[in-house]
């Protein structure tokens, strides 16, 4: 009983200490919902590691994000997407600076197909024309003769839109395409369907491989993979991007230097997306 | 109510113990008061709170009809100039025709499923059932009500379908006969049980005097039984749609929710209550597709509400007719 108590009292001191003794001005990240688990585990550590330091992350969008930077409202922005001409100008008009763009992290999109499927390799272009719907057919792709079976996510979901703006190029998608909850619902539907398509993070589940990809014609099929994101060669990549309005210094520096640290870079892989160094 | 008996004890025997403060008849009269108080609370605050929602759903709506800033994306004429649902992407088409499509094909499903059988097990159990076997379906059945939502549609998700597909050869595994038919087993409990009840209802005389008359037990169930409890039997079937028609998480997860315009049940279908579950965890707020799934809202809520309103008004009509027979 009475050592029961010693070491409640201990946790309690411990606990105590650990809060720390003045919270300095809070740094605020904003923005891509895509993003945003990735921005509150890098502040999570990057608290813990630095005690006094308060990071504020929240989602909205990579839109609202740059919203944000430019009307002054958040320090740091979380982008999935670069700036658009617009945006940078406006943000000229106000503070007479172009941005600071810091690539932070880079995200790979898997096709995934089933694992009876004959077709190892499609092109930017099939690929477009298989969620559009011009192409309806696996015979079209050389493969058998059957229906293609469209997979994707909701059009809540980032990766929609990513697909949609990346691979279809604003296209609408066929409507027959079926919406599920989660990358997890794609994989397992795929795996249940012989002619099923489907995208989402990397994935390995029994029952479907995933699919090399062809940035044109010319250019080879490259395998989805962290050195292949990594270098660029794997078409479906894109940047993830930190932006401030100007050059970051105090303790904005700090954070994004950590960031693109080992152990920042480390912690992007862990959730699931490909580190930029 | 639990302290009327003590106090009853009182009054009855006054001589065996003296009255204490909280039975003396004042304090009575004020604890009477104060419960009688807090009750009227609750039933009105239940009544405000449905009221509220109803309010709100309906003012988050309204941007459709009346906001030039949103009816240049998202109105009336806007939801029927296409059949394509994308509402995200720069340019947004808010074609409700698929929804509504998609929600008629698989309630036509759901109802071809569960009214046949739903119906058929209540005259069974109310009318040839011993009554051991009787006592032991009703819970059953009832038992079935109790299956959460999501749990049916991960049945469906995960082995209905690929039941379904061998059976037809759809293309598509999950479709509107799949989601269908999970949400007919979601809504048998509900039409047996009101349609038992209703059932049940019909004096014995009805039936003793068929029976002497000479006719079947087939033929008393049919001709007189059913028909005599055919306003419950019809408020059973609409309180089945009701929640056919409002249903979510089965269709989300059985129905594939692609928005296709098409008249075969193997299609994947898209329904307006999958629709805004899907959508709304991530769209701006006030943006023209919030207010577009805020109305989709209130068109289901208005629907529903119609249906429950004549499902109340049969239950009125059975209640009076055995009443008055």
């Amino acid at each position: 009983m009475h050592r029961t108590r010693q070491i409640l009292a201990a946790t309690l001191l411990t606990a105590a200490l650990a809060i720390p003794a003045h919270a300095g001005r809070g740094l605020t990240v904003k923005g891509s919902d895509t993003m945003v688990i990735l921005g509150q585990r890098w502040a999570e550590q990057y608290m813990n590691a630095h005690p006094g330091t308060v990071i504020q992350v929240t989602g909205g969008g990579s839109g609202t994000g740059i919203a944000a930077l430019i009307n002054g409202t958040t320090e740091i922005c979380m982008s999935s997407r670069p700036m658009k001409a617009d945006e940078k100008r406006k943000l000229r008009d106000r503070y007479q600076t172009m941005g600071i763009e810091i690539p932070v992290a880079k995200d790979g999109l898997s096709i995934y197909l089933h694992a009876s499927n004959p077709v190892k390799e499609l092109s930017f272009a099939q690929l477009r024309d298989i969620y559009t719907g011009a192409i309806g057919n696996w015979k079209q792709l050389g493969g058998p003769d059957a229906q293609i079976v469209l997979y994707g996510r909701e059009n809540s979901s980032g990766t929609y839109v990513y697909f949609k703006d990346v691979v279809l190029l604003g296209r609408d998608y066929s409507p027959r395409c079926q919406t599920l909850p989660g990358t997890a619902a794609v994989v397992n539907a795929v795996s249940k369907d012989p002619n099923g398509i489907g995208y989402g993070g990397a994935a390995y589940g029994k029952g479907i491989k995933e699919c090399a990809v062809k940035k044109d014609n010319g250019s080879p099929a490259v395998m989805p993979g962290a050195a292949t994101v990594k270098d660029g060669s794997y078409p479906v990549t894109r940047d993830l991007y930190l932006y401030t309005r100007v050059k970051p210094a105090g303790q904005a520096k700090q954070f994004i230097d950590w960031v693109l640290s080992n152990e920042g870079q480390a912690l992007a892989t862990q959730v699931g997306y490909f580190p930029v160094r | 109510m639990g302290v009327m008996p003590a106090a009853t004890t009182a009054n009855a025997t006054p001589a065996l113990r003296p009255l204490t403060g909280l039975d003396r008849p004042g304090a009575r009269r004020v604890r009477e008061a104060l419960i009688g108080g807090l009750l009227r609370v609750c039933a009105f605050s239940a009544v405000a709170g449905l009221l509220l929602i109803v309010v709100f759903v309906m003012r988050e709506a309204l941007p459709v009809l009346f906001d030039a800033e949103t009816r240049k994306e998202a109105s009336l004429a806007a939801f029927f100039a296409t059949a394509m649902w994308q509402p995200v992407g720069d340019i947004p088409k808010y074609g409700i025709l698929p929804l509504l499509v998609g929600t008629l094909k698989v309630v036509l499903v759901a109802m071809g499923f569960a009214v046949p059988v739903g119906v058929a097990a209540a005259v069974f159990a109310s009318e040839f059932a011993p009554a051991r076997i009787r006592e032991a379906l009703k819970p059953m059945v009832e038992l079935l009500a109790g299956i959460p939502s999501v749990v049916l549609g991960f049945f469906a998700l995960i082995v209905l379908a690929s039941w379904v597909q061998s059976m037809t050869g759809a293309v598509s595994r999950l479709n509107a006969l799949n989601a269908g038919f999970a949400l007919g087993l979601g809504i048998i409990p509900t039409i047996f049980s009101v349609c038992e009840d209703a059932l049940r209802a019909v004096p014995r005389s009805y039936r003793e005097a068929s029976l002497a008359l000479g006719a079947s037990r087939w033929a008393t169930a049919w001709n007189v039984t059913l028909p005599a409890a055919g306003a419950g039997v019809s408020a059973a079937i609409l309180l089945g749609l009701a929640r056919a028609v409002g249903e979510t998480m089965i269709v989300l997860m059985a129905s594939g929710n692609a928005a296709i315009v098409s008249g075969t049940p193997l299609d994947s279908v898209r329904t307006l209550s999958a629709s805004i579950a899907a959508e709304l965890a991530e769209v701006v707020v006030g943006s023209p597709h919030y207010s577009t799934l805020f109305f989709l809202g209130a068109l289901l809520f208005s629907t529903t509400f119609l249906i429950n309103v004549a499902a109340g008004l049969f239950v009125d009509r059975l209640r009076r007719r055995l009443a008055g027979a």
